[in-house]
């Protein structure tokens, strides 16, 4: 019972953690940039989500689907107004600019945050479910909507290995996180294929905070919390590798859970940190990074 | 600016400086001293506005203010709020604190829902010798600091329940809900892991067996916790008649969680943001069955007061009160009727008049435990002053079930729930 128990809500929680995690990665394979909004953008979407399901009452599908459109905007937002100008600056020297970048998206998350508490204050928002009720599965009573969650997220990962493997545009992403320079020479637009990287990234963020945003619900509060979860899974699957952050969901989600059940949902977190510690001990480039 | 230019500016800028800081002090010095009693009286309020439930506080107090003042004021001096923004944190309410009472020059101040920040002030009013009464926070240690050393820590006052007589009031509505109506016997402790619950959890413990209701398992999980599913199969495995509440950090997560997960057994108990109007619209209506303790409701007429200051505030505001709302809107009326008797904002004579306080409010009947109680400076709870009341949320309302004299409606569970 317990086993099962720790097997279905696990998969869940690793699935959103995946799911979330992905983007991120990709974003720092094809254009090296680490971006600390990450957790701000999610949380957008989750309110925008909440109002437009609540004070609109749009109703379920057009709440969520208005949530995605606006992670989808806060992303784009924050490339061309936080990232874009940094990395095309002439002022910052091209070794500083990494650094530029991380702490002004790290602002800009702040921004975003103090800005929701603001106007929407800080109390922990929900999404109106898409699916309600819940369902047997082997003894274990599963909330309908924790199927619903992993479905959507393995099919979003899905479309994007087809995107990526399949698709020219897709190749050229592909090729642009392996050598920059080379696909310039093949007369590829680079700023396009960054631009293509940021859009697919809002999307996936933004549906990964809506199916938070019904899963578990977030407030403003998890800003923080959320980028460091979705960072310390990219670190340990290695920065950059899309297969090692999705192994690594699974290991932090499971681990989580695990900790939960058997011993205390109050140090859920630790253990997921310790292992994170040791891998930068014996393996810093993290389960399966490149470099 | 190159240093050039700027030794050039340097003499000129002085000297408008200096004009401008004698301009200042002969326009501060005149009026004061001609005016001194006709000063407005300044109240400071810290709060967190960010929160749905902190953000009531300087509504509440802002309303008093103004009433008192169309009304002609204080023996002719008008009231001022002077309103910061804590953002939750005791380091910034502090701060808030010291600027209050050295730079902005308040009479007392109205500080907080939160116990740990309310804590961290009380020797600050020591300190700075200023009348503090906080709103909202709930831990008893406020007022055992002043039976510790009275002398001190006097000039703190705690202008809500304590935990102690918190669970007392979630103890004796359900004896009358849980234990005479639906023949419960057994009961699990839930609560997050705050100032305001260790002595919450105490009393529950020691109050739920003389009902009643035998203790299985006491479960106090962190303020972070954002997945309740583990909590929850636990106290299920349990298999206790109901669950005991003491949360107020955490309110949606866990309700709509609650929901979802179908979790067949009632929760009732403190959930201090179910207190707030806007809770079902937080948790698109999971809140539907959740029992909560509070000492005001919608409709709830605990005392003629009540329902005029929920009209009046929802018509300035557009929202309702949430529960440290009301006790904010008291607290300016009382300390403004205790200027008036001590005839003076001096904190001493402040403290004193305070201590005679016997004013009916919105929440009930406000009077102080006295300076050799175990709780000094606390409300005085029980028939009389004041009860506190159980609400459920029922098809996006709140509705009072007990004390049975001010119910408005019927005990009602969605229907995942499973009481015999």
């Amino acid at each position: 019972m317990l086993f099962w128990q720790i097997l279905i809500d696990g998969f869940a929680i690793s699935s959103l953690y995946a799911l979330g995690a992905t983007g991120f990665t990709l974003i720092f394979g094809v254009s090296g940039v680490l971006n600390l909004s990450h957790g701000a953008l999610m949380v957008a979407a989750v309110v925008a989500a909440w109002v437009a399901g609540g004070d609109l009452a749009a109703g379920s599908y057009l709440g969520a689907s208005f949530g995605v459109l606006v992670g989808l905007a806060a992303t784009m937002l924050t490339y061309f107004v936080v990232v874009r100008p940094l990395q095309q600056s002439s002022k910052i020297r091209e070794q500083e600019k990494e650094i530029f970048i991380l702490t002004a998206t790290l602002l800009w998350g702040i921004m975003i945050q103090e800005l929701i508490a603001f106007l929407y204050t800080n109390n922990a928002k929900t999404v109106l479910p898409i699916v309600e009720g819940v369902v047997m599965i082997a003894g274990v009573r599963t909330p309908a909507n924790e199927i619903f969650t992993a479905v959507i997220c393995w099919l979003v990962i899905g479309l994007l290995w087809l995107l990526v493997n399949r698709t020219r545009a897709g190749k050229a992403v592909l090729a642009a996180s392996m050598n920059a320079r080379g696909v310039t020479l093949l007369g590829i637009e680079l700023s396009w294929i960054y631009i293509a990287v940021w859009a697919i990234y809002g999307v996936l963020v933004g549906i990964a905070g809506v199916l938070l945003g019904m899963f578990l619900g977030v407030s403003s509060y998890s800003v923080g919390p959320l980028t460091a979860s979705a960072f310390s899974i990219v670190v340990l699957g290695g920065l950059g590798s899309v297969s090692g952050s999705l192994i690594a969901a699974y290991v932090v989600g499971y681990l989580e859970t695990m900790t939960a059940y058997l011993v205390s949902p109050a140090y859920r977190t630790i253990p997921a940190l310790l292992l994170l510690v040791f891998v930068m001990y014996v393996r810093p480039r993290g389960l399966l990074g490149r470099r | 600016m190159k240093l050039t230019n700027w030794r050039i500016l340097r003499a000129p800028l002085m000297k408008a400086t200096l004009f401008l800081g004698a301009a200042v002090v002969a326009l501060a010095a005149g009026p004061a001293a001609q005016a001194q009693s006709k000063d407005p009286i300044r109240i400071g309020v810290i709060s967190e506005a960010q929160s749905v439930a902190g953000s009531s506080i300087p509504l509440g107090a802002q309303l008093a203010a103004d009433e008192i003042n169309a009304a002609g004021g204080i023996d002719g001096r008008k009231i001022e709020i002077v309103s910061y923004d804590n953002h939750s944190s005791s380091a910034e309410s502090v701060r808030a604190f010291q600027r209050a009472v050295n730079e902005d020059h308040v009479n007392a101040v109205i500080a907080s829902y939160i116990s740990e920040v309310v804590l961290a002030l009380e020797p600050w009013a020591a300190r700075l010798k200023t009348v503090m009464i906080t709103p909202g926070a709930a831990s008893d240690v406020i007022t055992q600091n002043i039976a510790k050393d009275y002398e001190h820590n006097k000039y703190t006052f705690h202008g809500y329940l304590t935990s102690t007589s918190i669970a007392q009031s979630v103890c004796d509505s359900a004896k009358d809900l849980l234990v005479k109506d639906l023949k419960m016997k057994t009961a699990v402790i839930m609560s997050e892991d705050a100032a305001w619950t260790t002595p919450l959890d105490a009393s529950y413990e020691k109050c739920l067996p003389e009902i009643g209701l035998k203790v299985l398992d006491h479960i106090r999980f962190s303020p972070d916790t954002t997945d309740f599913t583990p909590i929850f199969n636990k106290i299920e495995g349990e298999k206790p008649d109901v669950m005991i509440t003491g949360i107020s950090h955490v309110g949606t997560q866990p309700t709509v969680q609650w929901k979802s997960q179908q979790v067949p057994i009632p929760m009732f108990g403190v959930s201090s943001q179910a207190t707030n109007s806007t809770f079902w619209k937080d948790t698109n209506g999971a809140t539907e069955g959740v029992l909560f303790q509070a000492v005001s409701g919608p409709g709830v007429a605990v005392t003629p007061k009540s329902l005029p200051f929920v009209d009046a505030f929802q018509k300035r505001f557009g929202n309702v009160p949430s529960y440290c709302g009301y006790t904010a809107y008291d607290e300016v009326y009382y300390l403004a009727d205790a200027i008036h008797r001590a005839g003076t904002t001096e904190s001493d004579k402040l403290v004193d008049a305070l201590e005679k306080t016997d004013w009916v409010g919105t929440i009930g009947r406000v009077q102080f435990q006295g300076k050799d109680t175990p709780y000094p400076h606390a409300l005085k709870v029980g028939q009389g002053t004041i009860t506190g009341l159980m609400l459920q949320w029922q098809d996006g309302k709140q509705v009072n079930l007990w004390p049975t004299e001010v119910a408005n409606g019927k005990l009602k569970f969605p229907s995942f729930i499973k009481t015999n």
